[in-house]
């Protein structure tokens, strides 16, 4: 397959685009893969990718219910930052950042990482004193992190309510610079283009129906398409975990939940960085097309529809509001869901699972997205080695059963907490 | 909107409800008698189904009080509602 260059471009264009290659193949399943992962949204397919190119296992498949990227990876807000204060999250997501940096370069695929700032504000002193602790700790750990007062947000974001009578006053703000946010779909087709070039067989409409084991191993994954024998087998199906836990009899520390988002009818360019609400819920940036693509709460009851409901909708809608007045008279053209894996601490869990050959990469909640190229890189790891990279040591699956919970937020062991 | 029938209130929008969880985990009986593996389930592990679901619900801007709700979650139907102490999964099986 050929490199996607300039000269590339100049030569289709003389003819008139049409010769374009298929971007990956559309293979029929083989009998037997030595690795078998389950879901290709950018975590299946970034697991396959750095399997085939950073340990050099050659006979894997990513199978795909639907059509890849279709999932979570295809419908969320594409918020990228590293600002976590355990070290668990903030390692590894600070690894995350850095392959995001490189990462168009490494796909020869634009992936349109946009680092243009994740601002939280601050809406209270207490908070003020929370951002100011979560910088520092982030600074500790090499993550960029500046602390920003009222004037400092107030001349880099003009449009956000500073008037006197604002219920919720702006007080400051964390930002990280190197934050911002990435095309999704391109993510998606980027690793997929590159696991595709390194010869892994990623097989769409191809549903995962059931497992047939012996002693505890997978020895045939079932299913649309028939059986398939496997040598190891990774989950990576997000909103679905406990639905194909189930068919093993394996109950996972996870609930699903449906989060929605929402785009406005497009803008010129008014919100240039990630902004993020302190007093309520609310994070909002603005698309490449100019829709101003904003999402918050998930709607709190267990659901494994992709589609949310009115109330959630109006909450999320009051905050943004609060926020910006300014969005008031804007139109939301469009709104979805999709289906969240929430942990009970909130944090994922990447490793191994109960069962010796199934790895599991889930309990991502509202924030999977940003971790997608550092997933794969420790996923793939875990899956070669048969033990986790340093970086996914403690997002183990045993960490609850030793009652040694990441729990960022301290919400407790409540899932639509997080 | 889902509409959950509180067994004080009658009909009402799911909204003035707050979602409390799970129904189906029991707290070990025994506290000072339960090991590891109990507390382990009973406060981590969820059965998380795709399809019915008992859950309770707490009547916030109502009577305040904890309802039990029979839900599908891939749907959102309502099947069955009731009090805490009522088992609705029981009682919606043997109707079936
Ligand atoms: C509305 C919304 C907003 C979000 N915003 C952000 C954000 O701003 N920043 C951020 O970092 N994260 C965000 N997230 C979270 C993020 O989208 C996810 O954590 C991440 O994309 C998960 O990627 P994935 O590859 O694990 O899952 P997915 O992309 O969901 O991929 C899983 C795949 O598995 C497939 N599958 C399921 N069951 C089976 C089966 N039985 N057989 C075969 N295939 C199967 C599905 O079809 C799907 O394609 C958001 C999520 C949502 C829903
Ligand atoms: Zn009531």
């Amino acid at each position: 397959m050929s490199k996607y260059s300039v000269l590339g471009l100049i030569k289709n264009a003389f003819n008139d685009n049409k010769n374009w290659e298929r971007a990956w193949r559309d293979p029929e399943p083989k009998k037997h893969y030595d690795v078998i992962i389950i879901g290709a949204g950018g975590h299946g397919l970034a697991s396959a990718f750095y399997l085939a190119k950073n340990h050099g296992i050659k006979n894997i498949a990513v199978l795909e219910k639907g059509y890849l990227g279709g999932g979570n990876t295809g419908r969320n807000t594409t918020i990228v930052r590293s600002n976590y204060m355990l070290d668990e999250n903030a390692l590894f997501y600070e690894k995350s950042l850095k392959l995001w940096e490189q990462l168009s370069h490494e796909l020869n695929f634009n992936v349109m990482f946009s680092q243009r700032g994740v601002l939280n504000l601050a809406n209270s002193d207490s908070q003020m004193d929370a951002i100011t602790r979560r910088g520092n700790t982030m600074r500790l750990n090499g993550i960029d992190a500046e602390l920003l007062d009222r004037r400092q947000v107030k001349k880099m974001i003009p449009y956000l309510d500073f008037s006197k009578t604002a219920r919720f006053q702006i007080k400051g703000g964390l930002l990280q610079r190197r934050g911002g946010t990435a095309r999704h779909d391109a993510v998606a087709w980027g690793f997929a283009r590159g696991a595709d070039q390194l010869g892994v067989d990623i097989i769409q409409n191809c549903e995962v129906t059931g497992f047939k084991t012996k002693g505890n191993n997978i020895e045939i994954v079932e299913t649309s398409r028939g059986p398939i024998g496997c040598g190891k087998v990774g989950f990576a199906v997000a909103g679905s975990t406990g639905h194909l836990a189930s068919k093993l009899g394996m109950k996972l520390p996870i609930e699903s939940h449906v989060l929605q988002a929402f785009v406005s009818e497009p803008l010129k360019p008014i919100i240039d960085h990630v902004v993020t609400f302190g007093a309520g819920h609310f994070y909002i940036s603005q698309s490449d097309k100019g829709g101003l693509v904003f999402g918050g709460d998930i709607d709190m009851y267990n659901s494994y529809a992709q589609k949310g409901n009115l109330p959630l909708i109006e909450d999320v809608v009051t905050a943004g509001l609060a926020m910006i007045p300014g969005l008031s008279r804007l139109r939301i053209v469009r709104h979805w869901g999709g289906i969240m894996d929430m942990s009970m601490d909130g944090s994922p869990i990447i490793g191994k699972s109960p069962i010796d050959n199934l790895y599991l990469n889930c309990g991502w909640c509202y924030g999977g997205f940003k971790a997608t190229p550092g997933s794969g890189w420790v996923f793939a790891h875990t899956i070669a080695n048969d033990a986790p990279h340093e970086l996914n040591a403690g997002l183990n699956f045993d960490r609850f059963r030793v009652g040694r919970s990441v729990d960022e937020n301290g919400g407790g062991p409540v899932p639509n907490r997080h | 909107m889902i509409r959950i029938k509180c067994p004080y209130c009658g009909l009402r929008d799911h909204s003035e409800f707050n979602y409390i969880g799970d129904a189906t985990k029991i707290r070990p009986v025994s506290p000072e008698l339960a090991n590891d593996e109990e507390w382990f389930d009973y406060i981590y592990i969820r059965d998380n189904p795709r399809g019915v679901h008992q859950e309770y619900w707490q009547h916030i801007t109502g009577c305040r009080s904890y309802v039990k709700v029979l839900r599908d979650t891939v749907t959102h139907e309502v099947l069955k509602t009731g009090l805490p102490s009522d088992d609705l999964l029981f009682s919606y099986e043997a109707e079936k």
